[in-house]
């Protein structure tokens, strides 16, 4: 009897985990297939007759539709460039040893702790000197403060796995470095590199901070201009949470597929 | 900075010359050198001027250290640092309580099913945009409306003005905290739990039933660097703090949610007033740069 009661136990607070980490995202998606009037209904209303009202509204809103490509243009861009300058990096920090390893890679550690306001502060102002405010270039540059660190930490990782047998034996061969590193790592360490990438694009896509203070009218990502909608009297609730499903969906996705590596990502590797 | 020189004692035939690990390295050093520590250096350099953009006929003047005097006299700015660490130890036990329970439910064997259904949502709020977890935050959180009323209601309690009121606002962005965070601690104590092995775990069972002494003797030391990990990122994180608070709050009603990022972006981007903030700025990157110290210090044995 203990035996079942434990198991019964067990069961129902897995279910009570998934209902707390489901809840707000599942009041979020379904207040977007509900009419105006049901969001606003007190008591809340569990059973209602969606809409895909304010879904048409918002693919049909310009303002939306070109943040969301905004979003794209410049987490895509950030996590291009952070892969290309980041793994020749982990490369490097994987193989080599050289002084000063330890301080770069406090450096990059640094960067990930760093609040984003540091930086927002004087990016405002060079940006603003240099006219590049409300570009895609400057959020793009300014997000690898955070990816450029993930990607170099992930593919480091990743790197030191590589068996160095294969190094020397392509360098009995008489491969230079470049090529083991084309020829060799970026193969072997590909499935690295895709999950870093991942959590490069994630963290761009999410991004609040840098993209409201750095943009204006052209470039508002899609989290921007969803917070936009948060002003006036009477909110438009659907469109809102159409909206913040709509940006949440894609990177929920991303990170099921990264989902075992994510403690690895969220904490540089400090724990296995 | 960094000098990649390689070491005295060179051996001869490592297959690669002097120079190599700096090309491999000089594309990513650059590149964050001009967009991290140039900008860096800027904010140090405005901390020292009087620097407000809404008047630009004053021109920016050096002040010297007339911001971090004002900033360390200034209630305001300590009051947003204090309340950011009232934020943390809020948050956090309650975070490391649920994250710990949760870890436990998902290491006992059985239900493999829920188990591995309930291990996978829990990715799901750590990748919620965190402005969009504002923006739940203000739907659940309504006066009029909201379903955490609703809940309330449940237990026979009066509906509750959350946003509005400044105990209730704080309260509801420290549950959103916790409703994004409590994953993250509880996906660090599982990895934690399956570093024991499975021998001592199965020879303890058989030596005790107590949860609790299994628990302490056998599990715990498997979760200290976790842990240890958690106290010290989430405090860099709470610092960090910006977008779920701003999209629900502003930092307010009053100062009631005004974490120091927030506080100081409004300095900054509100006020126009950027010499202060940047020596705000400047002043919590230095304890930034201590906690990743310590981070280091405590973490990566390794490297060190």
């Amino acid at each position: 009897m203990r035996f079942s009661s434990g198991k019964i136990l067990h069961a129902i607070g897995l279910t009570a985990v998934i209902l707390f980490t489901l809840f707000p995202f599942y009041w979020m998606v379904s207040a977007s297939f509900k009419t105006q009037a049901d969001i606003l209904a007190s008591p809340p209303v569990w059973v209602f007759a969606p809409t895909l009202d304010h879904y048409r509204e918002i693919f049909a809103d310009s303002k939306v539709l070109g943040a969301v490509g905004n979003s794209l243009i410049i987490a895509t861009a950030t996590t291009a460039l952070a892969v290309l300058l980041g793994a020749p990096a982990a490369f490097a920090l994987a193989r080599y040893e050289f002084r000063g390893k330890s301080d770069l890679w406090f450096w990059f550690i640094s960067n990930r702790m760093t609040s984003p306001i540091v930086l927002a502060l004087p990016v405002y102002i060079l940006a603003l000197q240099l006219k590049m405010l409300d570009t895609h270039l400057v959020l793009i540059l300014i997000y690898l403060t955070f990816n450029l660190p993930i990607v170099v930490w992930i593919c480091t990782d990743q790197f030191k796995s590589i068996p160095p047998d294969l190094e020397q034996a392509a360098r009995l061969d008489g491969a230079d470095q470049f090529t083991i590193f084309r020829k060799i790592y970026l193969p072997l360490g590909a499935p690295g590199i895709a999950v870093s990438a991942i959590f490069s694009f994630i963290f761009s896509w999410n991004e609040l901070l840098y993209a409201l203070v750095l943009t204006r009218r052209d470039v508002q990502t899609a989290p921007v201009v969803a917070t936009s909608f948060m002003s006036g009297y009477e909110l438009p609730w659907g469109k809102i949470m159409a909206t913040g499903t709509v940006i949440v969906l894609p990177v929920t996705i991303f990170a099921l597929i990264v989902s075992r590596h994510m403690v690895r990502g969220l904490t540089m590797g400090a724990t296995k | 900075m960094t000098s990649i020189t390689p070491p005295p004692q060179v051996r001869p035939n490592r297959g690669y010359g002097r120079w190599t690990p700096f090309w491999f390295l000089a594309p990513a050093v650059f590149t964050l050198f001009i967009i991290g520590i140039y900008p860096t250096i800027f904010a140090l350099v405005t901390s020292f001027r009087r620097y407000n953009i809404a008047r630009p006929r004053d021109g920016f003047p050096f002040v010297g250290l007339e911001n971090y005097t004002s900033v360390l006299t200034d209630g305001t700015f300590w009051a947003s640092l204090f309340l950011t660490g009232q934020f943390y130890v809020t948050v956090l036990p309650i975070e490391i309580a649920l994250g710990l329970v949760i870890a436990l439910l998902l290491h006992k064997p059985g239900m493999g099913f829920l188990k591995s259904l309930a291990r996978v949502t829990l990715v799901v709020p750590l990748a919620t945009t965190y402005a969009v977890v504002g923006l739940i935050g203000r739907l659940i959180f309504n006066r009029d409306f909201g379903v955490a009323n609703w809940f309330l209601d449940l237990f026979g309690i009066g509906a509750l003005d959350w946003l509005g009121s400044q105990t209730g606002a704080f309260a509801a962005i420290v549950i959103m905290d916790i409703w994004q965070w409590t994953p993250f601690c509880a996906l660090i104590f599982l990895a934690g739990l399956s570093m024991v092995p499975g021998e001592i775990e199965e020879a303890a069972r058989l030596e005790t039933s107590s949860k609790w002494a299994m628990l302490k003797h056998v599990q715990l030391p498997y979760l200290m660097p976790g842990l240890t990990a958690l106290l010290i990122l989430r405090s860099a994180d709470v610092l960090k703090l910006f977008d779920m608070v701003f999209v629900m709050t502003r930092g307010g009603p009053g100062s009631a949610t005004d974490l120091v990022s927030v506080y100081i972006q409004r300095v900054g981007f509100r006020v126009f007033d950027l010499g202060t903030a940047s020596a705000q700025a400047i002043l919590l990157l230095i304890i930034t740069i201590l906690i990743s110290r310590l981070y280091i210090r405590v973490l990566y044995k390794e490297v060190n």
